[in-house]
């Protein structure tokens, strides 16, 4: 009889904690604030400006789902994770989503229970040499000395190319991008790998970027994108609605300039109508008010505005859109309708 | 005739648990130890509940997928290929080497430090402590941090000694010391250089030997013979000659500037990580085992010094034959627990890229595994075992040099 009431008690408080960790929309709202965790800063995806004031990329998915949901884009607690605490944080539920860089793969989507919920950058895994060094192809990097972030993606996909190409090298692990950063510029190591983007955002900051190049080889596929925990399929629409909203916007030409008019009466484009909630209860499906995307939309703009401001070719990370333009323009960017 | 009977047989009262002071302190033991079987149970309840929601399982078997990763010190043959539970070996034995490393020159530096600072010279005094109190008191993951970092600003790339025409040349035409680690020559064994090394395995024992026969005739006839000298000639001599009559089968392998154009190959590559933890652990330890050292023979009574001096006896000579030995007594306990520092404060490796345990098993693998739970769980136990064998270890030797009354 006690053993049953205790071990009663006890599933009871396991099922309350369960259930207690299913609803993050529901947390989210009556928290007030949105946890969002991105890196410990890479400058055009995720960094603090001179204010403090987190901005970037990856930030601007984070204020968009936190317009989207609160209704206030600087509702936003910016949680900064290294490449190795990002999953705890958001298994543990630190972190509502992790919006950092992080690569699609089959183990992290089925075996850690994460829900990738889409892909706002898709990337490659490139090199950074010094132009001194005169490497032209990262395939003569035999018994160089590599710095690559630890826990990473990328650590697994170096020893994948060295292994297939039969050469050598030394791997140089480190926790950050500033630490790698600095590593590389001392001359600690020959090369740094990570993903072209961050490359290319690495290399903006330095002193003499013209001094170092990124080699041509791409050795991976690296599709970046925001991912919530598994199991809570509510918020997973949510997080994966609001960015196909900031991609489908662009495609329907809905800008940060025009979203208000177009929210604030119906026009004659029933997908852009049901989009900014003028038709239709796309948002009270989810849980949302009618113009949750429209709110989304109008913090940073759609997605092609996002792009440029933070990493496009007029910035100075300066990335063509590349495979990230629209599907309409040759690129890999597609939504689902709204319907 | 005595009449005595037996005292009166207690009955026990269940009353007697709470009322008895006999009863009562194991009344409350029982209590306190299920109150704490409950905790731990709900905490494992809670955890296996909560992993279950999430679809979640605890098992081990990605100890035997392959790791993927590459790693930069490895002392057993490991590839990309190879298991987790060899990178987690990988792993161990490096913690093991930075450990061993660690806790020896700890010791050299705790012990030269502890002695002069009792120094009578005041700038020696001084310097001692300022050393003692600047480390001790500054988190040794800063050290760790900041030694890493004058070592990668301040030395050249190993390319300034690369090339036909290099801006720096091998010191010595041997040695490199360079931002990613000092490149020092790797004796090269030919045939007939495991002689030589046998020669000098048995110099060593007949160091010990001749110490031993020095310490009997000490004591038996009080005549004492010198130590120092004798020893190192012992020690090298025979081996140099033996080393010469083979015809100089060992050779050095200095490092090659030419081989590629990114780093020196050959010879032997002390990493930057390493050295930074290396140094950063002892000098910090040291400073605490400083501390150890002076208190052990501060608590040598004055008059034992004094007693020496009177009998003739040199400083130096009483700090060897008379404070020290007493001493150890004292100091050995508190080391066994810097040894014990030394092991668990190499986990800050990762700080540095170090490949110990904490950042294979506990960092990759945990990372591309994703299994935290058992990975931790590995890592404790693997600490565990560790600090309890040294602690095991320390106190044999403290059991066999502690005062033994008669």
């Amino acid at each position: 009889m006690k053993k049953s009431v205790f071990l009663g008690a006890l599933t009871v408080a396991g099922v309350t904690a369960g259930v207690a960790a299913a609803g993050t929309l529901d947390d989210v709202k009556a928290r007030g604030t949105l946890n969002c965790g991105v890196t410990t800063g890479l400058i055009g995806f995720a960094a603090p400006d001179a204010n403090g004031v987190w901005d970037g990329f990856d930030v601007g998915v984070c204020r968009a789902v936190a317009a989207a949901v609160l209704g206030d884009a600087t509702a936003v607690e910016f949680v900064p994770t290294t490449g190795k605490t990002r999953f705890t944080a958001l298994a543990s539920g630190e972190i509502d989503m992790l919006a950092r860089n992080t690569t699609w793969t089959f183990s992290r989507d089925v075996d850690l229970k994460f829900e990738f919920v889409g892909i706002n950058y898709y990337d490659g895994q490139g090199f950074m040499v010094p132009k001194a060094l005169g490497v032209s192809s990262a395939k003569e990097l035999d018994g160089a000395t590599v710095c690559i972030q630890t826990g990473t993606t990328t650590e697994l996909n170096l020893a994948d190319f060295f292994r297939k190409n039969n050469i050598s090298y030394e791997p140089v692990p480190i926790e950050t991008n500033a630490e790698g950063q600095q590593l590389y510029l001392a001359g600690a190591c020959d090369t740094y790998t990570t993903d072209a983007s961050g490359l290319a955002a690495t290399r903006a900051a330095f002193e003499n970027p013209a001094d170092h190049v990124v080699l041509p080889e791409i050795i991976s596929k690296e599709p970046l994108g925001p991912l919530v925990r598994h199991g809570d399929n509510e918020w997973a629409d949510v997080v994966r609605w609001t960015l196909n909203a900031l991609i489908a916007a662009e495609e329907l030409g809905v800008t940060s300039a025009n979203v208000a008019d177009m929210a604030a009466a119906a026009g004659d484009n029933p997908e852009i109508n049901r989009l900014v909630g003028t038709e239709g209860n796309l948002g009270e499906q989810l849980g949302l008010d009618a113009d949750w995307a429209a709110k989304a939309i109008m913090v940073g703009g759609n997605y092609g505005e996002l792009f440029e401001k933070n990493i496009g070719e007029n910035t100075p990370i300066g990335l063509a859109r590349g495979l990230n333009a629209q599907w309409t323009d040759g690129g890999l960017l597609y939504t689902p309708p709204f319907r | 005739m005595t009449a005595l009977t037996d005292p009166p047989k207690e009955s026990f009262r269940i009353g007697m648990l709470l009322s008895d002071t006999r009863y009562r302190s194991l009344t409350f033991q029982a209590i306190a130890l299920l109150v704490l079987i409950y905790c731990i149970a709900t905490l494992a309840n809670n955890l296996v509940t909560n992993l279950a929601a999430a679809g979640l399982n605890i098992s081990f078997d990605f100890l035997n997928a392959p790791s993927g990763y590459d790693i930069n010190q490895t002392l057993i043959p490991y590839t990309s290929q190879s298991t987790n539970l060899q990178a987690a070996w990988v792993g161990i034995i490096n913690t093991l080497l930075v450990a061993v490393l660690a806790c020896a020159t700890a010791t050299i530096f705790g012990v030269i430090a502890g002695v002069l600072r009792l120094s009578n010279n005041w700038l020696v005094r001084k310097l001692m402590s300022f050393y003692v109190e600047i480390f001790r008191n500054i988190p040794v993951l800063i050290w760790i941090i900041i030694i890493f970092t004058i070592i990668t600003a301040a030395l050249d790339s190993p390319r300034a000694y690369l090339g036909d025409d290099p801006s720096k040349q091998l010191g010595l035409g041997y040695f490199a010391f360079t931002n990613r680690g000092i490149y020092v020559p790797l004796p090269v064994w030919g045939p007939g250089s495991g002689i030589v090394v046998g020669v000098f395995f048995a110099s060593i024992i007949g160091v010990f030997a001749y110490r031993r026969y020095a310490k009997k005739l000490l004591f038996d006839t009080g005549r004492l013979l010198p130590m120092g000298w004798p020893s190192l000639v012992i020690l090298f001599v025979p081996a140099i000659i033996v080393y010469f009559v083979m015809g100089s089968p060992i050779s050095l392998d200095a490092p090659d500037p030419l081989a590629n154009r990114f780093n020196l190959q050959g010879g032997l590559q002390v990493p930057a990580p390493l050295i930074a933890l290396w140094f950063a652990l002892s000098i910090y330890t040291g400073a605490f085992i400083a501390e150890n050292v002076r208190a052990g023979i501060q608590a040598v009574s004055k008059g034992q010094t004094e007693a020496a001096a009177a009998l003739g006896m040199r400083p130096r000579r009483i700090m060897n034959l008379v404070v020290l030995p007493q001493a150890l007594r004292v100091i050995i306990p508190p080391l066994i627990s810097q040894y014990l520092n030394i092991t668990k404060n190499s986990s800050l490796a990762i700080a540095v890229g170090y490949a110990d345990i904490t950042a294979t098993l506990g960092g990759i693998t945990l990372n591309t595994s994703g299994r935290a739970i058992e990975c931790i769980l590995l890592l404790m136990l693997f600490y565990l075992i560790i600090s309890l064998s040294i602690s095991a270890v320390m106190n044999v030797y403290n059991n066999a040099i502690k005062l033994k009354e008669r």
